[in-house]
Parts: C-alpha cells; structure tokens; sequence
C-alpha cells in the first residue's frame, strides 16, 4: 500500500510554492480580520454573538460555510468518486435538512435565546440540569466534529506539502484557531466563514466548468462516461461499474433510511450551526439567512455531481485509491484538469475550509461551557464580575483547542475518523433535536423529559456507533494497523448509521420522561415562551455601533 | 431670542461609547430595552393575555396550517428516495432518454422540492410578520 502511494506524494511534491503562496494569504487575510474584530467593541454580545449585527445574505454565507465542511467538500467528492450514486444521497440529505431547520427550529430559537442552544431549552424548564446536558451534549458533538476535521487537515497538509508533517500541520491549524476564537470572537469566526465559503463556492463552480468542458458541455456524454467505469475492487478483481446505479457501497435498504434520518434530523440539532442564528438582529433576518444559505448549500451539493462522479469518470477510482484515496479526489481532479496552479488553488480552500469548520465548532464549544455550563450552571445565571463570562468563554476555547491538537496527534493521520461526523449528526438528531422541538412545540414538556431525551440519545448515539460496523469490523490483514476499525469483531448492529434506532429513542424518551412527571412552572410559562418565539416580544437585540 | 444659556461644565460623556450590552455599569435608571434580561422583560408583558389573544390565535393557526403539512409532505417526499433506491433499485436504474437514471432524476428533484417548499414559506412568512407586527401594535395602543 505504501509503495503505491509514494510516487504520487513525490509528485505533489513539486507543486509547493503556489500552494504555500496562496495558504499563506489566506492565513493573512483571516487574521487581518481578527485583528479588525477583535479591535471592534467587546463585551458579550458581542463576543458570543457579533453584536447580532450580521446581515441576512452574511449569516447565509456564514451558515453555509459552517456546514461545507471538508468533510462535505473532499468527503462526499471522494465518497461519489468511489461509492458512485450513495455518495450522493448524504448531498441530498444535508440540503434538505435545512427545511427543519426553516421551518421549525431557526425563528422560534432567534426569539426565545441569547447565545446557545441550551437557552430555548432552559426557557421553561429547570434549568440547571437541563443546560448541563445542554452543554456536554455541544461538547461532544464539537470535539467529535472537530477531531475528525483536525485529523483531515493534517492528511491534506501531509500530502499536500510534504515537507510539512503531520504533527506540525495539525498543531498550526489549531493555534490559527485559537487565534481566531480567542481574539476575534464570533464576528472574526463568522467573517471567516464568510471568506470561506466564497472562496468555497468559487473553487466548487470553477472545477465544475472544467469537468463539463472535459465533456464538451454535453450532459449526456458526462453522464454516458459514468455507466462503464472500471475499477479493481478490494479482492483485486476488475470490476466494469455504472456509478449512478445505487448499492455501490449500502448493500442494505435500512441503510439508506438510517442514513437518511441522520441527516435530515441531525442539521437542526449542530449547535454551531444553530447559534448562527444569534448573530443576526432579528428573527425576520434568521429566516433569511436560511433561504441565503439554502440557495448556496443546494448549488454546491448539485455541483457535487460534476466534480464527484467527474472524478470517478476523468481519473478513475484505481487512480484516486493510488492517490491519496477518497479524500483528495477533488484536488487531485482539479490537477489533472487545471493543472498545478488549479491544484493548489483547490487545496488552498481545502485547507481555508478546515479552518473556518474548526474555529465555528470551537466557538460554539467555549460558548456552550461559559454561558451554559460556567455562568449558568456553577454561578446561577449570574456574572460575578462583568466580563467574566467572556474571560471563560476565551479560556475555554484555548483549552479546547488544545485538547483538539493533542487527540488530533495522539490519534495519528490514518486513523478511521470519517463516523466522527457521522456521529456528530446522530447525537444531534437524537439528543438535541427532540429537547428543542418538544420545548417549542409542546406544552407539556418537561425537565424529565429534556434530561431523558438529552441522556438516552447521547447513550444511545454512541452505544450503537461502537457495536456498528463503522467501529467493529474483522478487517483483513492487509490493512495498515493504524487505518484498522477499533474493534476487531464482527458487528453486532448491521447498519453504518445508529439513527434509525438512536434517533426515535431520543424521541421516545422525551415523551416518557416528559409523561411520568409534571411542571406546572414549566406549562404555566408556556404562553410567553409561544408569543415570545412567534412574535419577537422581548428577543435579544443588535448592539449599536 | 432664546435666553441665554448657563455656564454648564463641559461634558464629560465620551463620545465613544462601550458596548451597550456591559454598559450597565455606566448608567442608573430603566434600562433601555435591548439591556434587559428576558426575566426582567416578562414582567411587564400580559402574556397570558396575548397568548389567549384571537390575534394571536389566529397568527399561531396560519403558521400551524402552513408548517405541518408542509414538513410533512416535504419529509414524505424526502424519504421516498432512500425507500424507492433501497427496494426498487431495478425501477431507479432505468435510464430516462440518453443521460441520467430516475434515481438520480429524483435526488436531484429533492433539491428543487426543498427550494420551492423554503420559496413558499417565505412568502407566506412576510403576512405572518405582519400580523405579529399588528399583534404588538395593538397591545401597545392598549
């Protein structure tokens, strides 16, 4: 395996000065914007919600490049690259999640919360033990999402510029995030993002254009190249595949639908995501900045097709699996198709991508702590002295950028990190989604009722993610020790995706919990918490310049 | 002519001023809206009043009548295809004219469904927020 991929790391090699040229200017220009944010007006708001002063078409992009992380970019290029038409499916899902997002969760959290998603949920209900969980449940789903974008930026930079190793890659990323977080605060993170998602979306349209003028801008011949792809399968066989016929990597239908419930369940529970809607001035903005992001996060997941499934036709998945594997199938395209300088243009916005996700989920994770857990668990709700919530929130992030690089190392550049955000998406979907529909949606709901939810789907996430074969796999002997599944067993859950149990047991532990008990506090203040989410009365505004 | 105004000291007021949301330290009396804490806001808010409102009820039946059957249908729509891909795989496979396959076709017809359904919603959202508008309006000539 290693003598396969050597070659082709030498020949990246050479392409070093664009790449680093343009890594560096985008290191530049985000710091440039932490410098100008962190000069702007401090104090809560506007650490933890850029005074909610981003506009509409602003959040969208920000919201956007959030969620394209490169998990979406080099993960689902790689996957349709190499699974053809099931890769696919998680594009379609990631879009249409964000209508439970629109219209459920996005107007409802902007007018009832401050700065995380545990303040809807503390609204009614007790909210010691309800922001407690609030927040492991955020921590968690970060650190998970992190580690595995940590993981993949130190490959990329591995691969990328050789000469940089991995240790070095991984600790770089997570200092330039500290930086960010520390410093800039969301509004730093969230013009981050904006950058990103930009440069994202122009790299996307760029490769593309060369894909479809590879076919001669025929939809049909682009679409005939799919049909008779030929590959070597792992046993070594030759096998002639048509990649848009779906089963190339679920042989199970229950897989599909598991996978399908993760996804479209799971986006309206991401905290990061979630508290982007803070940062706008009102809800009215909030539902904006949902159909921005929609527009832009649909356009990029249709164009997953051409670079996806163009890189399975131009290189062929032998050359991608010689190459770095699934994760560098769209730089490696953007190569064969735009030469060197396209190449590292490509691997620039990898690698600004990784940056942006990594500093949102960071900020997300230090708010959570300092808001949730530190002022409002430990202290009551109150600061003790002013400012104090922002000096947690400043520590945190340091901390959890360090805990990040130190797992990220420990955990090596093979390691099979990719069910990371899988699971991410699953304890999403199961632990917080239900607390926050059923607090905003039901009158009923109580304290029992968001701790079970919160607990069994944590529990239950990760309890079935270990015995899935995304964690127990028998691998064959050939594999490298360090990319082998944790649990060399035979899986006892048959399905990739916990959710199609996870996801109805976080639901129906609500629902019992919620059953077994009663709150008259938490229904007696129903009625404002309902006018309140329906009509903006009292929800937090923007700070003036 | 206007009388003559005092000697006053100047100002001491910084033109610059902090952020709002820490300025509490700087100054007494009624905060202004945007300062308060929600706890401090219920208090003077008759919400059990609005909430048993006919406006209001009628804003919260709208919405409801609009969203329910909207993510309904859009999920209904949305599961369709891991359903029909996972046991009708020889139906998706066919071809329609010479490009794509309907199982394609359709995950790509998904991304069209979710726009439209997000179109309709935000046109029907701008008579929602005008009805909450007039809700507080009412409230506040009250």
């Amino acid at each position: 395996m290693l003598s396969a991929t050597s070659p082709a790391i030498a020949a990246v090699s050479t392409t070093n000065p664009t790449a680093i040229a343009m890594f560096v200017g985008f290191v530049a220009a985000t710091l440039v914007i932490t410098f100008y944010s962190a000069r702007k007006s401090s104090g809560s708001s506007a650490y933890f919600a850029a005074g909610r002063r981003i506009t509409g078409w602003q959040n969208g992009l920000a919201v956007a490049g959030d969620y394209m992380s490169a998990a979406s970019f080099l993960g689902i290029a790689g996957m349709i690259a190499l699974s053809g038409y099931d890769g696919f499916l998680y594009s379609v899902g990631f879009l249409v999640a964000y209508l439970v997002v629109l219209l459920v969760v996005a107007e409802p959290l902007r007018n009832a919360g401050k700065y995380t998603m545990a303040d809807v949920l503390a609204y009614r209900l007790k909210p010691r033990p309800v922001r407690a969980l609030a927040a492991l449940s955020t921590i968690t789903v970060s650190t998970f999402y992190m580690i595995a974008q940590m993981v993949g930026a130190g490959s990329l930079v591995k691969v990328l510029l050789p000469g940089i190793g991995y240790n070095v890659a991984v600790c770089g990323v997570g200092v330039l995030m500290i930086v960010y977080v520390v410093f800039g605060g969301m509004l730093a993170t969230t013009w981050v993002q904006i950058v990103k998602a930009i440069l994202l979306m122009s790299g996307s349209v760029l490769l593309s254009v060369l894909v479809m003028s590879h076919f001669h801008f025929s939809l049909s011949e682009f679409f005939h190249s799919l049909t008779n792809i030929s590959y070597h399968d792992k046993s070594g066989a030759e096998v002639t595949k048509d990649f848009l016929t779906p089963g190339m990597k679920f042989k199970n239908p229950l897989d599909f639908i598991s996978l399908s419930m993760a996804l479209v369940f799971g986006t309206a529970g991401l905290p990061h995501i979630l508290v982007r809607f803070y940062t706008v001035p009102d809800a009215k903005t909030a539902r904006s900045s949902v159909v921005w992001a929609m527009a832009l996060i649909g356009f990029f997941y249709i164009m997953t097709t051409f670079f996806g499934f163009g890189a399975a036709s131009v290189l062929g998945p032998d050359f991608i699996g010689r190459n770095g594997g699934g994760n560098m199938a769209a730089p490696q395209l953007a190569r064969a198709l735009g030469g060197d300088v396209f190449f590292a243009f490509i691997s620039a916005v990898a690698f600004a991508t990784i940056l942006a996700v990594v500093a949102g989920l960071t900020i997300s994770a230090s708010t959570s702590f300092a808001h949730d857990f530190f002022t409002n668990v430990i202290h009551h709700g109150k600061e003790r002295q002013p400012g104090e919530e922002v000096r947690v929130a400043r520590i945190t992030a340091f901390v959890v950028g360090a805990a990040s690089i130190g797992l990220a190392i420990a955990l090596g550049p093979n390691a099979n990190v990719a069910f990371l955000v899988g699971l991410a998406f699953a304890v999403a979907a199961s632990a917080n989604l239900p607390a926050i529909v059923f607090s905003i949606y039901w009158k009923r709901f109580n304290t029992a009722g968001a701790v079970a939810s919160l607990i069994v789907g944590l529990v239950a996430s990760i309890g079935i993610i270990i015995i899935s074969p995304t964690i127990m796999t028998i691998d064959p002997p050939s594999v490298a020790a360090s990319a082998r599944h944790l649990i060399q067993h035979a899986p006892i859950f048959p399905l990739e995706n916990p959710g199609i149990i996870s996801i109805p047991l976080g639901f129906l532990a609500a629902i019992v919990g919620t059953l077994l008990s009663r709150e008259p506090s938490a229904e007696a203040r129903f009625d404002e918490f309902v006018v309140r989410a329906n009509t903006g009365l009292g929800a937090e505004k923007a700070t003036s310049e | 002519m206007p009388p003559e105004e005092p000697h006053l000291p100047p100002d001491p007021t910084p033109i610059v001023g902090s952020a709002p949301d820490i300025s509490s330290l700087t100054h007494r009396g009624p905060k202004p809206s945007h300062e308060r804490t929600a706890a401090e806001e219920a208090g003077d808010v008759d919400w059990a009043g609005l909430a048993a409102s006919e406006r209001f009820k009628d804003l919260l039946r709208a919405k409801r009548r609009f969203i329910i059957p909207a993510m309904l249908i859009s999920i209904l729509y949305y599961f369709a295809l891991p359903v029909l891909v996972g046991w009708f795989p020889d139906l998706m496979k066919k071809k329609i004219g010479d490009g794509a396959n309907i199982a394609y076709l359709f995950a790509l017809s998904q991304f069209f469904m979710a726009w439209i359904v997000a179109g309709i919603y935000v046109a029907k959202a701008g008579a929602w927020d005008r009805a909450a508008a007039a809700l507080l309006h009412h409230r506040s000539e009250k």
